[in-house]
């Protein structure tokens, strides 16, 4: 746990926009120890200002290619752009290849634009929480926008994606049976959708096929767009850049503080509980009474729910 | 808390395009449960140390049969320097003759894995000098 | 092909002996092995009998050499009439000091040019760019225009060697400036003869030397194809490889499967230019390694013939029989070769070069026992190119055509090798074609994973490399290495300066401007390429217009 002294250097830094202390910090909130926390408490008043954009879609999409010339784009304006980019932990090594940036490299000399691979490292919440955490530190060291970027098949990145203003789902012409597969998560996610490669035979296509999908979406009252491009090219890219837009100024009409309050809603109620849930542990730990539970369930003398009771009682009420 | 995992860079500086060691070197430490980030082919100094420092990488592994390592990475140990980048352990692999490895030490890169190396040679090198970072 | 009943007999037979004889022998000596396995994983059985091949017909199969199928060659005579071709690839600093060696191999002996480029020349870009530094002469020979390419050949008449060039991005650009020489040395463009690598496919699946995207690259190289066609009837204007995509992992039937199916990919492109097959086939080459296990490599050159002939003819409908040959050049694999002990690849390459030659290639080029170490140097080099001329003229294998035509192992193991490449094959089309499975990663998935398995077999000792994880030694041999002057940079790119300075500029930019809206059109290049060299633009302001137009690519990375 780092001291005070350092904690302020790096809050410091961030604030300032100093790569070291942006990418330092990062590490420690992936570590996610005490410091994590005393650093989020420190620049949580400087967040709020980023517009976030989720992308996901399946492998082979071009999403790389696509985030690359939408930076691009954005740094044309003069804006400055975080991309955190999240590739999955291996269940059975603990071990992850981060491969995103590779597209993007043209990008990583520039000095508006902060690169970081994140590997999802297993833990279903902690994940979520990594990144939440990691788009505020991109924000408070004064991006305009940033870009989370994930492969979307799963119910994690779906999770991932929701710390995002803006969600982008990219498909490619040729995923007719992953979008069947993917309809469950991603259609309703997404507030826009891309066809990438469109210049493939299939593209119109997929786009109708895509938008009929679309239409059983009934409980939307933002319609997303399907917008086409050709990622290698850039073409499309303007049209894809005016969506952006377009629903940035939909979600400032209202919906936007609606969506805000329910994401700081989930993560109080998850940061007390996860506080609790560490102190409680912690004690019982330290008590040596962890053990003798664990020993009482599985011989059956006691189930773990009466047993949350009596911790309940002992620990919390009393109080 | 979360495990703390080695974060690895895989660097090919210049122009070689021989990537079949540097892939697999990339997937036995990813198997050995570290994070690897492999910029792919044909990296400057400057990208690879940005590169370093935005990952904030433990270690930095460079890879290079062209002959061209005696230009390429004392200008990358330089520009490290530069950027304040003090606690990463450096490696390199690849075809680079004997008589330049002591030259090499001597700038900072910390091993020198020839050809035929074994690949759990470099995995436990690396397990065990990364630096530790809290 | 067997007699049915004598076949019943040898069955009967060869089930008491494995039940009988065998057993007593394995008590007192097991086998080194449960199983054993070619290097593709092809189970290799303890003994092969005509029951292994019983299904071979002769004149189907294997035919006569100089006939389809051409198993068992593509001339009649092959070493009988002439030897295979001697050709060692080779270059290295300045055009001058390549100009030196090339005349050092003539004199000793070899038969034919090849010329290996630097970094900064394969990817386009010239010697005085800022990704060529340090680069510059290091593993080839730097060429930024035409007055490179003057000195390379200073003395050296074009109708008198031919010149393979090891080059593909700028293949079109390279060999206008070849193609400029011999115009200047009055030689007529028709006796102008050689072999430019140009495959592209390769580069995207293993090398990687790739600077434009998939479909315009795959364009470029059709533009060489159909001008040399039309112009240089004696030149090979594509050597589809194999070579590369095994050196980056990939198994003896993946290297033959990924080769033809590349191969497959550029004859449709042609016949999508509205050219008829016989009118380019015949000079299409192939190039391939030769790797360790010996038989597996002899079977793998045999299955490839046929299968060309088959392809080409059944499935392209060829009627020349010069567009079904396969016409090989082999070189012993470079990433078998061990830094530790290099006096030991001397014998790997004998090796290597055995097989080669006993599977029947047109070309060889021998590795120089301190390629681990660095570019060969002069008695290494001298050792590689005595190699093969001990093989050819004191060994007697080239004194008969393919002498292990009737091995029941070898016949097994070729049509086993066909079998498992035609899988690959049919999986790729599946797939919707090489450039598909390209992009979908596929064919890089596979390499990755076979490089992969090689390698954790080497870490286990499961398979061993004599000298680096058996029969090691402390002992650290003694070989003279070739090392590069860091002054080739300064010179190169001085002499650079002065040909930008001493040129027409104004016309280079007109020129260039010509190339540039050629180039957004659906034209043949190469005429302005030859235009443009001549005018001494350089080979990095060429590129840098078709970068312009075609855009640059970025690979997905693969594991």
């Amino acid at each position: 746990m780092k001291g005070l002294a350092e904690i302020e250097k790096l809050t410091k830094g961030i604030l300032a926009g100093e790569k070291r202390s942006i990418a330092r910090a990062i590490t420690l909130i992936e570590n996610n120890g005490e410091t994590a926390q005393k650093i989020i408490s420190a620049i949580y008043p400087h967040t709020g200002k980023a517009y976030i954009i989720g992308i996901t879609g399946p492998a082979g999409s071009g999403k790389s290619t696509l985030i690359e010339k939408i930076v691009k784009e954005l740094r044309k304006t003069g804006k400055t752009v975080g991309i955190v980019a999240v590739d999955p932990t291996s269940p059975f090594t603990g071990g992850a290849f981060l491969g995103d940036r590779i597209r993007m490299q043209n990008l990583s000399l520039d000095e508006g634009v902060f690169i970081r691979s994140m590997a999802s490292r297993n833990s279903l919440g902690g994940l979520a929480k990594a990144t939440k955490n990691t788009v505020r530190i991109l924000d408070a060291s004064g991006k305009d926008y940033i870009i989370v970027e994930t492969v979307g098949a799963g119910q994690l990145e779906v999770d991932i994606v929701k710390v995002a203003h803006t969600v982008i789902v990219v498909l490619a012409p040729g995923f007719g049976d992953e979008i069947q597969a993917i309809k469950a998560g991603l259609m309703e996610i997404g507030d826009i959708f891309v066809i990438n490669k469109a210049d493939r035979e299939n593209a119109d296509r997929a786009v109708i096929d895509l938008l009929s999908a679309l239409e059983l979406n009934t409980h939307k009252t933002w319609k997303p767009p399907v917008i086409k491009t050709v990622a290698l090219t850039g073409e499309g890219v303007n049209e894809l850049l005016k969506a952006i837009e377009e629903h940035k100024k939909y979600l400032q009409t209202g919906a936007f503080d609606e969506k805000r309050r329910k994401k700081v809603e989930a993560e109080l109620l998850e940061a007390i509980n996860q506080r609790i849930t560490d102190t409680l542990i912690a004690e019982l730990k330290k008590e040596g009474k962890l053990e003798e539970l664990i020993r009482k369930i599985m011989n059956r003398e006691a189930d773990p729910y009466s047993i949350a009771e009596e911790i309940l009682k002992e620990k919390i009420s009393k109080k | 808390m979360a495990e703390r995992k080695i974060r690895v860079l895989i660097a090919k500086p210049g122009l070689d395009s021989h990537d079949r060691g540097a892939k697999i070197v990339a997937r036995a430490l990813r198997d050995a449960g570290m994070e690897v980030i492999y910029t792919g082919l044909r990296q400057t100094p400057e990208q690879i140390v940005e590169t370093a420092i935005q990952e904030d990488v433990d270690v930095i592994g460079l890879s290079i049969l062209s002959g061209a390592h005696m230009a390429l990475f004392p200008r990358i140990m330089e520009l490290l320097k530069e950027k304040g980048v003090k606690d990463v352990l450096v490696f390199a692999g690849g075809i680079i003759p004997d008589e330049d490895v002591p030259k090499l030490k001597k700038i900072g890169i910390k091993e020198i894995f020839g050809p035929g190396t074994p690949t759990d040679v470099i995995v436990k090198y690396v397990k065990e000098n990364a630096p530790k970072k809290t | 092909m067997f007699d049915k009943e004598k076949l019943r007999k040898i069955t009967e037979e060869r089930k008491r002996w494995e039940s009988e004889t065998v057993p007593k022998w394995i008590q007192t000596k097991p086998e080194r092995q449960p199983e054993f396995y070619t290097i593709s994983e092809i189970p290799v059985k303890r003994l092969y009998t005509p029951e292994d091949i019983k299904d071979l017909d002769y004149m189907r199969d294997l035919g006569f050499p100089g006939e389809y199928p051409f198993t068992r060659g593509i001339h009649a005579t092959m070493y009988r009439g002439r030897i295979w071709t001697m050709r060692q690839f080779s270059g290295f600093g300045t055009a001058e000091q390549t100009n030196q060696r090339f005349k050092y191999l003539l004199k000793e002996g070899e038969t034919g040019l090849s010329i290996a480029f630097d970094y900064p020349t394969i990817m386009g870009y010239d010697s005085d760019h800022p990704m060529a530094r340090g680069e510059v002469g290091k593993c080839g020979v730097a060429v930024s225009s035409l007055k490179d390419m003057e000195i390379l050949f200073d003395g050296i008449p074009l109708d008198k060697v031919t010149t393979s060039m090891t080059i593909n991005g700028p293949t079109s650009m390279i060999l206008a400036m070849y193609i400029a020489v011999g115009d200047k040395q009055g030689v007529p463009r028709e006796k102008l003869g050689g072999t430019v690598q140009n495959d592209m496919l390769k580069e995207f699946i293993a090398q990687k030397l790739v600077i434009f995207p998939p479909r315009p690259s795959v364009k470029l190289v059709c533009d060489v194809i159909e001008f040399c066609v039309k112009n240089l009837p004696k030149w090979n204007p594509i050597s589809i490889s194999g070579y590369h995509i095994r050196e980056a992992g990939a198994n003896a039937v993946q290297e033959l499967a990924f080769t033809l199916a590349d191969g497959i990919t550029y004859v449709e492109a042609m016949l999508e230019r509205g050219l008829k097959v016989d009118d380019f086939a015949h000079r299409l080459s192939f190039f391939f390694a030769s790797h360790n296990n010996f038989f597996e490599e002899i079977a793998k050159f045999r299955a490839a013939r046929r299968m060309w002939a088959k392809i080409m003819k059944e499935r392209f409908g060829a009627k020349n029989p010069r567009s079904m040959w396969m016409r090989m050049h082999v070189q012993t694999s470079g990433c078998t070769l061990t830094a530790q002990q290099p006096l030991n690849n001397i014998v790997r390459v004998t090796l290597q070069a055995l097989a080669a030659v006993l599977g029947g290639t047109q070309s060889l080029h021998t590795n120089s026992f301190d390629e681990a170490l660095c570019l060969p140097s002069e008695l290494a080099v001298r050792v590689a190119l005595r190699t093969q001329q001990i093989i050819a003229y004191e060994s007697g294998v080239a004194d008969t055509v393919d002498p292990l035509g009737g091995s029941y192992y070898v016949e097994w193991l070729t049509n086993e090798m066909e079998e498992r490449a035609w899988e690959y094959i049919h999986k790729i089309e599946d797939m919707g074609g090489v450039i598909e499975a390209i992009e979908k990663g596929w064919l890089q998935q596979e390499i990755a994973n076979s490089a992969y398995k090689y390698q954790r077999e080497v870490d286990t000792k499961k398979r061993i490399i004599v000298g680096v994880n058996e029969y090691t030694t402390e002992e650290h041999e003694e070989v003279p290495l070739l090392r590069i002057d860091p002054k080739v940079e300064e010179e190169q790119i001085a002499r650079l300066q002065k040909v930008k300075r001493e040129r027409d500029n104004q016309k280079v930019r007109q020129i260039l401007q010509k190339l540039h809206d050629e180039a957004e059109k659906n034209v043949n290049l190469m005429p302005t390429i030859i235009e443009a060299v001549k005018a001494y633009a350089t080979l990095g302001e060429i590129c840098d217009v078709l970068r312009e137009v075609y855009g640059v690519y970025k690979e997905m990375i693969i594991i």
